[in-house]
């Protein structure tokens, strides 16, 4: 699974996450060593409370990492102001939009706010991207539709063709698959799945749906309160990662079939 | 047209096309030509200036607090003004009578309430330095709000009849009394306000994502945020310095624009907004005259009583607010 030709996209040096305030700083995860591939699909698990949106507000330079580097595209993330970050890395968050009056292909057409002139006008590669990037989550057919009139699936997938749009070589996408049903989160990885093997972008989401992630990633991560693990989703099975996920009471995980099972 | 049909309403009703006529030579009716050239001419302007910056600062304060109940005096600007206002008429019963004697020119108000505005804006603006939140932003500008009419309740406490009718007056709003050098400072005013809300059309519709996607784009939110304050604080706090604190329009043009328009991108809602501002205000104003009567009714009042019905209409009609 491991691609030889790789082109290092992101990667982390002897990271700290956490938060410091002028009294104290509180250390979540220490010393994160990653690097993310081209066109890899990684999903980031880990329990509630856990550090995920502290992981990912960090990799995204809303907050700042306590020590060590993170670069992005060869430059250090501080180095980037926010229109040069805009351009290389994309994001969808787990708040909905407050205007839901935006049509689809107005909403998504804000992806490319980063290149558009003072006033915001879309030339002709602006709207080809953002026709390709509505093709590619297949909701060309919603494109004058209202966002409030659409379903939470059809809105994530909105999100995710805005940040298509954005033309980046990185997405990042904090819990894509809550609020949704079953299909609609298979559907909603799946789609990831194709979007990094088609345009060579690569994905990072956080999520709870462990065995969707076992099945479609290419890596992922695990973080846990004391480490966070970083491999294939064969060789962190065989490792043993997810068994230390949750207290043991309720639920555990079965290696043969890559899913948790509650205990009887 | 309305703006035509504005000036030719009023206590003297004077034809339309001699209106359109004095624009071009003088009439012969001196009479006339004396109240278009001297009194109407420049009301109809105040009001189109009065009608679209009210509505445009509105829609401004809406889309940066993501709040539809925001207006152009969230901010606490009409509190700023009034608290200005209060101390000039009220104030001088408490701290003597050179007070009295400094203000009493016409500009006396004009400076007071823009002082006032000023003062709070100055005072809002750092703490959005400050602040990250903008939510919180909103919050302070209420809280200001309640400072100042609280402290404007205690100088009325302490006032004459006759002083508290005159403040009174003051928030009926008035577009009569300005002079053509009055005009022309409210007007420049503005114009450097419509300038920075034009610049920043793009910015406001990437803020319709909500500030973490719009920094996610790349905007640099403090830099939006006290631009579009400045352009806020310019149109309001101008127009209520010379205008007094008018009400409603800056709250429901926005929202009458967007019912009609069924959008929320701002390349086409701020000229829209800018017309509708200036046409209701236009009518309001017709209104108010009182047509062929000596009677001229509170501008501010005139407004809510038209403006409510046709918000409180539009939103029955369609079963959904859009925001």
């Amino acid at each position: 699974m491991t691609k030889n030709t790789a082109h290092t996209v992101l990667k982390t040096q002897a990271l700290e996450i956490g938060y410091k305030s002028k009294s104290k700083t509180s250390s979540i995860a220490q010393n994160i060593n990653l690097s993310f591939n081209k066109g890899e699909l990684i999903g980031l698990v880990g329990a509630n409370g856990i550090g995920k949106s502290t992981f990912i507000r960090t990799l995204t330079k809303v907050q700042p990492s306590l020590n060590g580097n993170i670069i992005l595209n060869d430059i250090n993330l501080s180095e980037y102001n926010n229109l040069e970050l805009a351009k290389s890395l994309s994001v969808v968050l787990t708040e909905s939009v407050p205007s839901k009056n935006l049509s689809v292909f107005e909403l998504v057409a804000l992806g490319r706010h980063p290149y558009t002139n003072w006033v915001g006008n879309l030339n002709k590669k602006d709207l080809e991207t953002v026709n390709q990037a509505l093709e590619q989550t297949n909701i060309l057919h919603l494109s004058d539709k209202k966002c409030y009139e659409l379903s939470d699936g059809q809105l994530q997938k909105v999100m995710l063709s805005r940040a298509l749009c954005q033309d980046t070589n990185l997405i990042i996408l904090d819990e894509p698959t809550s609020h949704l049903d079953m299909y609609h989160k298979a559907y909603i990885l799946k789609l990831l799945k194709t979007l990094t093997q088609e345009t060579e972008k690569t994905i990072l989401f956080s999520s709870h749906e462990i065995d969707l992630a076992i099945q479609l990633c290419d890596k992922i991560i695990v973080m846990t309160g004391e480490t966070v693990e970083y491999d294939t989703p064969c060789n962190l099975i065989s490792k043993g990662a997810f068994t230390n996920l949750f207290p043991s009471d309720l639920i555990k995980f079965d290696e043969k079939t890559g899913s948790f099972r509650v205990t009887k | 047209m309305l703006f035509l049909l504005n000036i030719s309403l009023g206590s003297v009703s004077i034809p339309v096309e001699e209106v359109l006529k004095s624009f071009f030579i003088k009439i012969d009716n001196e009479a006339w030509y004396y109240i278009i050239q001297n009194y109407r001419l420049p009301k109809a302007i105040t009001a189109i200036l009065v009608g679209s910056g009210l509505s445009i600062s509105g829609l401004l304060m809406q889309t940066l607090f993501r709040n539809p109940l925001a207006g152009p005096f969230v901010l606490g600007i009409t509190s700023g003004a009034s608290l200005g206002v209060a101390l000039v008429i009220m104030g001088s019963s408490i701290f003597g009578g050179v007070f009295a004697t400094i203000f009493s020119s016409s500009w006396s108000m004009v400076i007071a309430s823009s002082l006032g505005s000023f003062l709070v804006l100055l005072t809002v603006l750092l703490a959005s330095f400050k602040i990250r939140d903008t939510m919180a932003l909103l919050i302070i500008g209420l809280m200001f709000g309640s400072i100042t009419s609280a402290i404007v309740s205690v100088l009325s406490y302490f006032s004459s009849a006759d002083q508290i009718q005159q403040f009174v007056f003051w928030g009926f709003g008035s577009l009569g009394n300005l002079t053509w050098g009055e005009v022309a400072v409210l007007a420049s005013f503005c114009s450097v306000g419509f300038i920075i809300t034009i610049a920043k059309i793009k910015g406001l519709n990437t803020l319709l994502l909500g500030e973490n996607y719009a920094k996610s784009l790349g905007l640099n939110i403090k830099t939006n945020r006290i631009l579009i304050i400045v352009a806020t604080s310019l149109l309001a706090g101008t127009i209520t310095a010379f205008a007094g604190p008018i009400a409603f329009i800056g709250l429901a043009v926005p929202h009458i624009t967007r019912q009609i328009f069924n959008t929320s991108n701002h390349k086409t809602l701020i000229p829209a907004v800018f017309l509708i501002g200036s046409i209701i205000m236009l009518i309001c104003d017709s209104i108010a005259q009182i047509p062929n009567s000596d009677y001229t009714l509170p501008i501010n009042a005139i407004t809510s009583l038209i403006g409510a019905p046709v918000v409180i209409w539009l939103l029955l009609r369609k079963r959904k607010m859009i925001f």
